[in-house]
């Protein structure tokens, strides 16, 4: 094939073709269904039509449309390939071999009778009503645009946007831009207004839209020529300017107005400029509500959060201060201001705990991992089930409550689930279950942790107990205090240290991180049905409801969740009870501490003392004061490092009038109750 | 520098037009038999633009733009396909594939230079 001439080359390759097309049609009459022939059939014809259309052979281009199209739907499976249509398509062959060879020949009539032979094979209406070969495409795809006259227009104002990814598709926005320079004199202003922040831009996404006002004598399909290959994806708005022509939809408003204004270069170049912002104001409409919908979720950081929750708490302080200095004062305007402060710094306050609260949910979902490992180390069959994941806590507390959930996780496994095997035996399902669950509760959130296993065996805490020496042998004790040994630092009930638990954090770990937490946990079990590990933690750590107490000369603050009542300790009670220190308490004995002893206020007792009792779960002890002064919005301040050894205390916060009062550290009081309860009734 | 066309058809007669046409404009041309000998090409060679015929053995002109643009070194690089159908939905398939343009067959030279210029952007 070494002709230059395409006319020549075109012969050459007709002639093969038709023979790949006749192979092809000899193939199918032995299998029907023969896909690939199929295929290389109407690909053979198509090639034939098109390169024979553009070498100037349009009767064979014609004619063989028809068997293209005939062929089109066999391929699409709309009618069978039959032995008929293979006869009626060879012999059509014969008929454009004899077009390729005498293109001007008179081969109308026998094209005519072929065709309707074809039509019979393929029983459609493919090439009914076209015996007469319809005119191929025009050789130029033109865009119709029914062109509105460009009667001597000034020009247009074209504002465009292509696609995103229309650089990436080859398009260049440049070359658009020169195009329409070619045209006439282009005034050309990109909108920028699409372009995203750095962290999201798609280096090869085209965020940018086009305002040119175009000058020109051209028409309208000149510009729109400019546009053919992105026209149906692109945003485009031709307005013609100059003429009061009426305009365009999307248009209306920017051009309407300056329809007066002659439209010389320079007034045009100015005008649509100081339009621009209008108009993109008013057609990207959409796109600026989705990105408004995209704002409504700020990312703060966390340190932020906490500065902003300080400034709460110190607003909270100087209020208190205001409302005592207003609470002292006759001024009645003074007063009222106060009380709308105290209102809103509260509802500041609890706008603020909400922004720090994060759904527990995060916190659950990585034991699913933590669930298979251990199900895969210890062979045992265990499904996990949340519940409550959109319970929402302070950030913090999440953050503390990871290890020790773990911990408590790992146990529940590891002690608490029998081997599958055991579970049968003992006749349960094979698959043992463990249950996460979070709910709220008047200020609290609780998180339990309940497993289906063989529950804690009572005997063997007892005699790992006495064993190291936490109790006495044979000391009676509560089924709870039993549970409740398992907290105790050092104690193990796993007979010998397994990989998963008992690696050095252990539950006592867990307590005392969960009373950091000013929290609570409590455990229950049922031997042969499972345990139920609970923890009631405060919502937030920053801000608490206390009660303010006086004892001696200083307050304190109790944190007001543990507080279970306030009563007075009359002189009976008092002097029956030296020496004893308990109160009773709709019959039974609670243990009490003196807080004036403990603090060694060295003050003479207030003569009418009062007991304010509080409760960690099931323990109760009552605290006698001197004062109760009632509610105080407690900012908690943590303690210097300094004082971090004070077990007593758990915090700090400035009262009213500037001076510090501590908070009292509940879990350690009431265990020192218990402890000495314990000794007096060892002693007695 | 004079611009590298790929020209990917498996219809001899329209290679050589192509081809006539395109190096009478002054353009270097390459030429590719069928999808899979254009892909290798492009994959091969460095080309301001690549020219198609979507209709054609071994791999068709659609999975070579496809293939094409999936491959990041093949962004951008304007594909221009030829088609005797009329047939919107090819057009739109071609696009969608991420074609940059078209044109009809049985085109002019004239057409395909003039296109040529249009998206090389001159």
């Amino acid at each position: 094939m070494t002709s230059l001439d395409p006319i020549q080359v075109f012969r050459t390759e007709a002639a093969e073709l038709f023979e790949q097309i006749e192979a092809g049609l000899l193939d199918l009459l032995h299998d029907l269904s023969n896909q690939s022939q199929i295929d290389a059939v109407f690909r053979g014809l198509h090639t034939l039509k098109g390169s024979g259309a553009m070498f100037g052979f349009e009767a064979l281009a014609a004619f063989t449309h028809h068997c293209e199209t005939a062929f089109d739907r066999v391929r699409k499976g709309e009618v069978p390939a039959t032995a008929e249509l293979v006869a009626c398509v060879l012999d059509a062959q014969d008929h454009m071999k004899a077009l390729v060879d005498t293109p001007n020949g008179d081969h109308e009539a026998a094209g005519d009778v072929l065709l309707a032979k074809l039509q019979a094979a393929v029983g459609g209406q493919a090439a009914r009503g076209s015996v007469v070969p319809a005119p191929l495409a025009a050789p130029v795809e033109k865009v119709t645009a029914p062109a509105p006259a460009a009667q001597a227009g000034k020009g247009f104002r074209i504002v465009f946007r292509l696609p995103v990814n229309a650089m990436a598709n080859g398009t260049n926005p440049l070359g658009l831009i020169n195009e329409l320079h070619d045209l006439g004199t282009c005034t050309v202003k990109a909108d920028l207004s699409r372009i995203p922040t750095l962290d999201t831009i798609e280096p090869t996404d085209l965020y940018v839209g086009w305002d040119v006002t175009l000058v020109t004598d051209k028409g309208r399909d000149a510009v729109e020529d400019v546009f053919i290959f992105v026209m149906d994806e692109m945003e485009l708005a031709i307005t013609e300017i100059g003429a009061a022509a009426p305009a365009p939809v999307s248009e209306s408003a920017a051009v309407a107005a300056p329809a007066a204004s002659p439209v010389a270069a320079a007034p045009a170049a100015a005008e649509p400029a100081s339009r621009a912002p209008a108009a993109a104001a008013s057609a990207p409409q959409p796109a600026d509500a989705k990105h408004g919908k995209t704002a409504e979720n700020v990312r703060v950081p966390a340190e932020r959060l906490d500065e902003l929750m300080d400034r709460v708490g110190e607003l909270v302080i100087a209020q208190s201060r205001l409302s005592q200095l207003a609470g002292s004062s006759a001024d009645i305007q003074l007063r009222s201001v106060s009380e709308d402060v105290e209102r809103l710094s509260g509802e500041l306050r609890d706008t603020m705990m909400v922004l720090r609260m994060v759904p527990v949910g995060s916190l659950f979902t990585r034991f699913r991992r933590l669930v298979h490992d251990l199900a895969r180390e210890t062979g045992k069959v265990i499904e996990l089930e949340t519940e409550g994941e959109t319970t929402e806590v302070d950030k913090t507390v999440i953050e503390r409550l990871a290890d020790p959930l773990v911990h408590l996780v790992r146990n529940s496994i590891d002690h608490g689930l029998e081997t599958p095997e055991d579970r049968v035996a003992a006749g349960k399902s094979r698959t043992g279950t463990v249950k996460l669950a979070a709910r709220q509760s008047s200020g609290e959130v609780i998180i339990t942790i309940t497993d289906d296993g063989r529950g804690i065996n009572r005997d063997r805490v007892r005699a790992k107990a006495e064993s190291s020496g936490l109790i006495q042998p044979g000391q009676q004790l509560m089924d709870q205090e039993l549970l409740q040994l398992i907290f105790q630092p050092g104690f193990s009930t796993a007979a010998a240290v397994t990989n998963l638990s008992g690696r050095g954090v252990g539950m006592d770990v867990v307590k005392k991180t969960v009373e950091a937490l000013r929290g609570v946990i409590d455990v229950k079990s049922e031997p042969g049905k499972g345990s139920e590990i609970s923890l009631r933690i405060p919502l937030t750590l920053a801000i608490i409801d206390g009660l303010l107490i006086r004892v001696g000369t200083g307050c304190y603050v109790i944190p007001l969740s543990a507080v279970e009542e306030c009563l007075e300790l009359s002189v009976e009670e008092d002097m029956r009870s030296r020496g004893r220190s308990f109160i009773s308490l709709r019959d039974s004995l609670v243990p009490f501490l003196r807080l004036r002893d403990l603090f060694r206020t060295g003050t003479p007792p207030d003569p009418f003392q009062k007991v304010v009792v509080i409760s960690t779960g099931d323990e109760r002890v009552g605290l006698v004061v001197d004062q109760i002064i009632g509610d105080h919005q407690t900012v908690i301040k943590s303690m210097s490092k300094l004082h971090h050894d004070v077990v007593t205390f758990s915090g700090a916060t400035i009262l009213g009038d500037g001076s510090v009062a501590l908070i009292l550290d509940v879990s350690h009081l009431v265990q020192v109750g218990q402890n000495q309860e314990a000794q007096l009734r060892a002693a007695g | 520098m004079t611009a590298h066309i790929l020209t990917v058809d498996d219809s001899a007669s329209i290679r050589l037009t192509t081809r006539i046409a395109l190096t009478g404009a002054g353009y270097q041309v390459t030429e590719a038999v069928d999808g899979l000998d254009g892909l290798g090409k492009a994959k091969a060679g460095s080309y301001d633009m690549i020219v198609t015929d979507l209709n054609m053995p071994n791999m068709n002109g659609l999975q070579m733009i496809e293939a094409l643009r999936s491959s990041p070194a093949h962004t951008g690089i304007p594909i221009i396909f030829l088609t005797t159908e009329s047939d919107a939905d090819m057009k739109a398939r071609a696009k969608a594939a991420g074609a940059t343009g078209w044109i009809t067959k049985p085109f002019d030279p004239e057409q395909l230079v003039k296109i040529a210029k249009k998206v090389l952007g001159r």
